[in-house]
């Protein structure tokens, strides 16, 4: 180890855009996935808002159906296989999780670094269907057979994207669960862990047992559409429910692969803007295991109308009510955090409490699909597009926002504006509600989704929510103009600890330095959240 | 800068750490299994639906070939899993030896499949072709996830000896010696797996009844 270079920061210690690409220092690699995921994420913003304006007035307004049908697909394949699944995780996980456990690096960096060009050559993989073939897929992200199987858009490589970006998540999950078991520094126990790395851990064995079932089906869908095989077309002898229960044991698993880690950064982001312990740690740490355990069996809650047999729609309904009471624990302990916290409101805790008022919207509208009866009324209707988008985009994008507001200083070694930060967080909230709970009430209504048109007693709610996706561009545009801004203009010198937090990364410099400590960290008495005995940080 | 220069962390993750690459291993396998299980449900799945095409297909497979290709694989498995222990005790010119055995016999395997798959192929059994068409669904099924479940089997026998080969070469410039031998330890879990996943193979496509 060269001596002299020890403080200077992973920013500093080499330039180029090589020394970016093939580097194995996670710090660099989580924010290669950073710049990575907010392109893909804003040209599904830009897909998301198309729809939107299509969906203004009844009737046509600006695209052909065949045309809306492709862009919610693609639109769906990138904000699902290339935003949320790696978001926190890929971006945060990897910066964050080696330095909270006191370590330099994960188990196997270059494991990491190859796991991002994966990523990368999955995104041109799925990307590429807007150049070539016939056009992208129009089949949804779900890729249900026996559509899938005839349509002649290119669904192949749509599918073979989604499979090559399924390797990449299983190497980080693999990275992060040796990690996590090897790399603790000396004295950090399991339940001396942060929050944050026990629900990575919780991810990372979801992404690890679930993965490889969704990439052997979408294998399966492409031998199908070549060879012309009878797996899942019944026409030629397939059987189309086989795809939906084998696509579903991946991708509803795969829910709690995109919402734990948003856990976690709330479970961070409480404790350090109320200056108060955790409520409940050990509460939260097995309930993301809880959630982890009991999510890999209640995935029939999508097939309710498939034509699946009573008894099993009663089970999986009956399971899927199980997950409400781990998710429950978690956000009492989390309110209960903030009662009698010296609370301080700033940009970040704006985002966890946002996320924890929408995650509890999407949460319970999830209960009401879960039940069986309702569910029938309210199968394929906005109703449940609403649901998902307020838990994934309201759950789950905020909380990655919150996470960018709040590790923004370490990271880049600058503040951002926060008034600026304050004014574009409440345009987002606004604009994020205007945009999704209508969708609620067309549900209940009646509107099915996914069609271009609508009958024109839909057409004040829509008016709504398309309005509101205009709001929510503002507010999102003006949130990442202050974070860019901040990046070159904003303030110096933040020091090590500009929030007052107590995991291991608030203690050292801000950029960390290469190897992230300069000085070895110290961990408070008990446990992680202990904010009585905490360390008192040295500049 | 004006902080203590020199700190070195005690637990890196750039240092060498064997426990951790077995264990990274081990994820590995799980994924692997995870990856045939969901072929095996499939399999499964069919298998209750064409009960009869199923076992009427199997009759076109060569149970010699079979059984001579599984007794094959347990060799190699044995092969390497001695070659680990000619290197824990430090013989490495043995361990090399062991190695290369199991290479030629993965080998003998590919050679035994070419010759399996060309008589299945030269029949019109392989899917997309004319024959294979017109068979029945049941049988068009079976032929699919023989074809299909082999194949990826076979794939992953090329990865293995690929592995194989690397070992050997490391093993040869001194690099995997008897205090550092975490790569044949992982070559040999591996292999393992190959050969586990095709026991279950063999009967379920061979030996029904």
């Amino acid at each position: 180890m060269a001596t002299a270079t020890a403080n200077i920061n992973f920013f500093q210690a080499r330039k180029g855009l090589f020394s970016w690409i093939f580097s194995v220092d996670h710090k660099r690699i989580g924010l290669l996935y950073l710049y990575s995921l907010m392109t893909f994420f804003l040209v599904g913003v830009t897909l998301g808002l198309l729809m939107r304006y299509e969906l203004l007035n009844p009737g046509k307004d600006l695209v052909e159906a065949q045309t809306y049908n492709q862009i919610f697909t693609l639109h769906g394949v990138i904000m699902i296989f290339l935003f949320i699944i790696p978001s926190i995780p890929a971006v945060f996980g990897n910066f964050f999780l080696p330095i909270m456990l006191g370590t330099d690096d994960v188990s196997f960096p270059r494991l990491n670094l190859l796991s991002w060009w994966i990523y990368i050559i999955g995104a041109i993989m799925a990307l590429s269907t807007l150049v070539f073939g016939d056009g992208p897929a129009d089949t949804g992200w779900t890729f249900y057979a026996p559509y899938s199987v005839n349509t002649t858009t290119n669904v192949s490589m749509s599918v073979l994207a989604a499979f090559v970006l399924g390797f990449s998540s299983i190497l980080t999950g693999l990275n992060f669960i040796v990690t996590i078991h090897r790399l603790r520094t000396p004295g950090m126990t399991f339940l001396k862990m942060p929050l944050f790395a026990w629900s990575l851990y919780a991810t990372s064995w979801i992404q690890l047992l679930a993965t490889p079932i969704i990439g052997i089906t979408l294998l399966m869908i492409v031998a199908e559409r070549a060879l012309g095989v009878g797996l899942f077309d019944p026409s030629i002898g397939g059987d189309p429910i086989l795809y939906q229960h084998l696509f579903w044991i991946y991708s509803h698993p795969a829910v709690y692969i995109m919402a734990l880690p948003a856990f976690g950064v709330i479970s961070e982001l409480l404790p350090t803007f109320s200056q108060r312990t955790i409520f409940g740690y050990k509460a939260i740490a097995f309930s993301s295991l809880a959630i982890a355990f009991v999510g890999y069996f209640i995935w029939g809650h999508h097939m309710f109308t498939s034509g699946m047999s009573g008894t099993a729609r009663i089970i999986f309904s009956i399971l899927t009510f199980f997950v409400a009471i781990p998710t429950a624990i978690k956000v009492f302990n989390w309110v209960a955090t903030l009662y009698k916290g010296s609370i301080n409101v700033q940009p970040p805790l704006l985002y966890a409490l946002a996320f924890i008022f929408q995650f509890m919207i999407g949460g319970f509208t999830g209960l009401i699909l879960g039940a069986l009866a309702t569910d029938i009324h309210l199968h394929d209707t906005y109703f449940v597009v609403g649901h998902f988008h307020y838990v994934m985009f309201g759950g789950t994008g905020f909380a990655f926002f919150g996470a960018l507001h709040y590790w923004y200083p370490k990271i880049w070694g600058r503040m951002y504006n926060v008034k600026v930060a304050n004014i574009a967080f409440t345009i987002f909230f606004i604009g994020f509600n205007m945009l999704y709970f209508p969708m609620l009430i067309a549900g209940l209504m009646g509107m099915p989704r996914r069609y271009y048109d609508y009958l024109p007693e839909f057409h004040l709610p829509n008016m709504i929510s398309t309005y509101g996706s205009w709001v929510l561009a503002v507010g999102l545009l003006l949130m990442l103009g202050n974070l860019i801004a901040g990046f070159y203009k904003g303030k110096r010198g933040v020091g090590r600890n500009p929030w007052g937090g107590i995991t291991l990364e608030w203690q050292t410099l801000s950029p960390p330095p290469v190897q992230n400590f300069d000085r070895m960290p110290e961990i408070p008495k008990n446990g992680p959240y202990d904010y009585e005995n905490k360390p008192i940080i040295k500049e | 800068m004006e902080h203590a220069t020199g700190f070195i962390l005690p637990n890196s993750g750039h240092n060498r750490d064997a426990e951790a690459s077995k264990m990274g291993m081990w994820l590995f396998l799980f994924t692997e299994l995870l990856l045939f299980g969901g072929l095996f449900i499939v399999y499964m799945v069919y298998r209750l639906m064409n009960h009869d095409a199923f076992l009427l297909s199997s009759f076109e497979l060569n149970v010699v070939m079979g059984t001579v290709n599984t007794i094959v694989l347990l060799v190699s498995s044995m092969t390497i899993a001695m070659s680990i222990t000619a290197i824990q005790k430090g013989n490495s010119i043995l361990s090399i030896k062991l190695l290369a055995t199991t290479l030629i016999l993965s080998l003998v395997f590919m050679i035994i499949k070419y010759f399996e798959w060309s008589s299945k192929i030269h029949h019109g059994l392989f899917p997309g072709m004319e024959y294979y068409g017109n068979l029945p669904k049941g049988e068009a099924l079976f032929f699919f996830l023989y074809f299909f479940m082999t194949g990826l089997h076979a794939l992953h026998i090329i990865i293995g000896a690929v592995l194989i080969a690397v070992v050997i070469y490391r093993t040869k410039k001194g690099e995997v010696h008897s205090e550092n031998y975490t790569l044949t330890e992982n070559a040999g879990l591996y292999w393992h797996l190959v050969d586990l996943i095709w026991i279950y193979l063999f009967p379920l496509f061979y030996l029904i009844h």
